[in-house]
């Protein structure tokens, strides 16, 4: 029931999505975090606009992540287009302000108090940074969830800039797409049912990993 | 917590290193084929394009869209070649200068679905013509793919008054692919116009019967262009080439005068080369 191509399917979607969260934490959490304990010109515009970009709409992300990697757009010259890469660039667009967002949030509520009394045990700069990210750990892991579940289930950008090519660009959810057109409704299903599986188990990953943090 | 931190960040690194990696190959040799949604729906690309990838070694990205936005992909030089179905707008696209060959392929035929009832009585018409005009005259509810698809250009051909009809209350545009309007005119019982290939894979799931087939107007003719490098330099009017007289090679030619037979129950595709 299973074939070779679901399989191949699964496994690019995992590439993706994963290298592409990946990217999403270390940018995200940072820029979180260096905006919540700084401050600067504009702050509250930079602010607003990681809050906006909390609710892109992935096809205009798509859609200007076209334009740009388009032979003939700015950026054409690294040839992406249509390669696992570009769809990787697009949720990362996606996801960043998600979790950078997020961040922002869990650390500025994190009490004054705290904040302080490490400044007065002597954490300045990267150690106050380090002591806030374990403090607000619980709710840091919720937004890596949230940008997770962001990209895993977006569709409209990833097919625009990858093309749900076959074996090279074909992921889960453009497959759905396809194969719902196709009438393949049983496999569409199949790979809707794996999707979610498959969603499942990374929450549940993340989830194990969040709530032992709890109790450390 | 730290410990589990350093190992989540490695685990990063070394994911984004596989990345970049791996990025060079898929760099390889590829050209852009943006054709039709039709042609990729009916898996038809699927059975032809491993045996040119295995003969040349060029890899081929295929991009299924409409008409309107292949044509459109060509004029940009944002593809190599062009399988598409919509001869008007290729005369055009020749024309201004945009290709440098045009090449008949093969040609598949629309069907006139709509409900066994057939309010309008559109299957006892003596041309497509008219059944297009009973429906318009009836007032009977028309779905339209509405997507600048090659589909939905060859339905607009076929009113006698296309401008009337689409600002009609009874005309609805999903401006979806083949399959989803099929699905959508199935559950509004309402009539619409699919390309077999389509029709043949959603056959079983749909109340709505063909109506209308065979007639001149509903014959679907593809032609593959290859896209002028002049205009474009990053164009490979190279790769292009070698996969046009792939196409048109005996062994391709067997390849589409057999698909279907075991999922449709027939050919879908009657080659057309000129």
């Amino acid at each position: 029931m299973i074939s070779q191509d679901v399989i191949a399917i699964i496994i690019t979607t995992l590439q993706v999505s994963g290298t592409a969260l990946l990217i999403s934490i270390l940018v995200g959490v940072s820029l979180g975090v260096f905006v919540a304990l700084h401050e600067f010109p504009a702050r509250k515009l930079v602010i607003g606009v990681i809050n906006t970009g909390m609710g892109l709409p992935p096809v205009v992300v798509g859609l200007l992540v076209l334009l740009f990697l388009w032979r003939g757009g700015p950026l054409g010259f690294f040839n992406l287009i249509y390669t696992p890469a570009a769809m990787i660039i697009a949720q990362v667009i996606l996801a960043t302000p998600i979790i950078a967002g997020l961040t922002l949030a869990a650390i500025q509520s994190v009490p004054q108090k705290y904040k302080w009394q490490a400044e007065a045990l002597g954490a300045q700069g990267w150690q106050k940074a380090w002591l806030l990210i374990r403090e607000t750990r619980l709710s840091l892991f919720a937004a890596v969830m949230a940008g997770f579940g962001g990209i895993i289930s977006e569709v409209g950008a990833v097919m625009m800039v990858g093309g749900n090519i076959k074996g090279q660009t074909r992921v889960m959810t453009t497959a759905i797409v396809l194969e719902s057109q196709r009438g393949e409704i049983e496999l569409a299903v199949l790979l809707g049912l794996l999707l979610l599986a498959l969603s499942f188990s990374v929450n549940l990953g993340l989830t194990l990993i969040q709530q032992r943090a709890r109790q450390v | 917590m730290r410990k589990q931190f350093q190992v989540f960040l490695r685990l990063g690194l070394l994911f984004l290193l596989i990345a970049l990696t791996i990025n060079p190959l898929w760099a390889v040799r590829s050209i852009i084929l943006a054709t039709t949604t039709s042609t990729v729906d009916s898996g038809l690309l699927d059975a032809l394009i491993p045996p040119f990838e295995k003969q040349t070694g060029i890899k081929v990205k295929v991009i299924g869209v409409g008409s309107g936005m292949a044509l459109e992909m060509g004029r940009r030089g944002e593809a190599d070649i062009l399988l598409v179905h919509s001869p008007k707008d290729e005369e055009k696209f020749m024309a201004e200068g945009n290709g440098t060959s045009r090449r008949a392929v093969m040609h598949n035929d629309f069907v006139l679905l709509g409900p066994s009832n057939d309010p309008a009585s559109a299957a006892a018409s003596k041309s497509i013509g008219e059944a297009f005009k009973k429906i318009a005259a009836a007032g009977s509810l028309f779905v339209s793919r509405g997507d600048k698809s090659g589909t939905h250009a060859k339905e607009l051909s076929l009113w006698p008054d296309a401008d009337a009809i689409i600002s009609n209350q009874c005309y609805i545009e999903t401006g979806q692919g083949m399959g989803a309007t099929l699905l959508i005119a199935d559950q509004k019982n309402a009539y619409t116009l699919a390309d077999r290939a389509t029709y043949l894979s959603f056959k079983n799931r749909i109340k709505l019967v063909i109506l209308r087939e065979g007639d001149k107007p509903l014959l679907n003719p593809y032609h593959m262009i290859e896209v002028n490098p002049k205009r474009h330099p990053k164009v490979k009017a190279d790769g292009a080439k070698r996969f046009a007289d792939f196409i048109s090679s005996p062994a391709a030619k067997k390849l589409i005068a057999n698909f279907g037979k075991e999922r449709f129950g027939g050919p879908i595709f009657i080659l057309d080369y000129d």
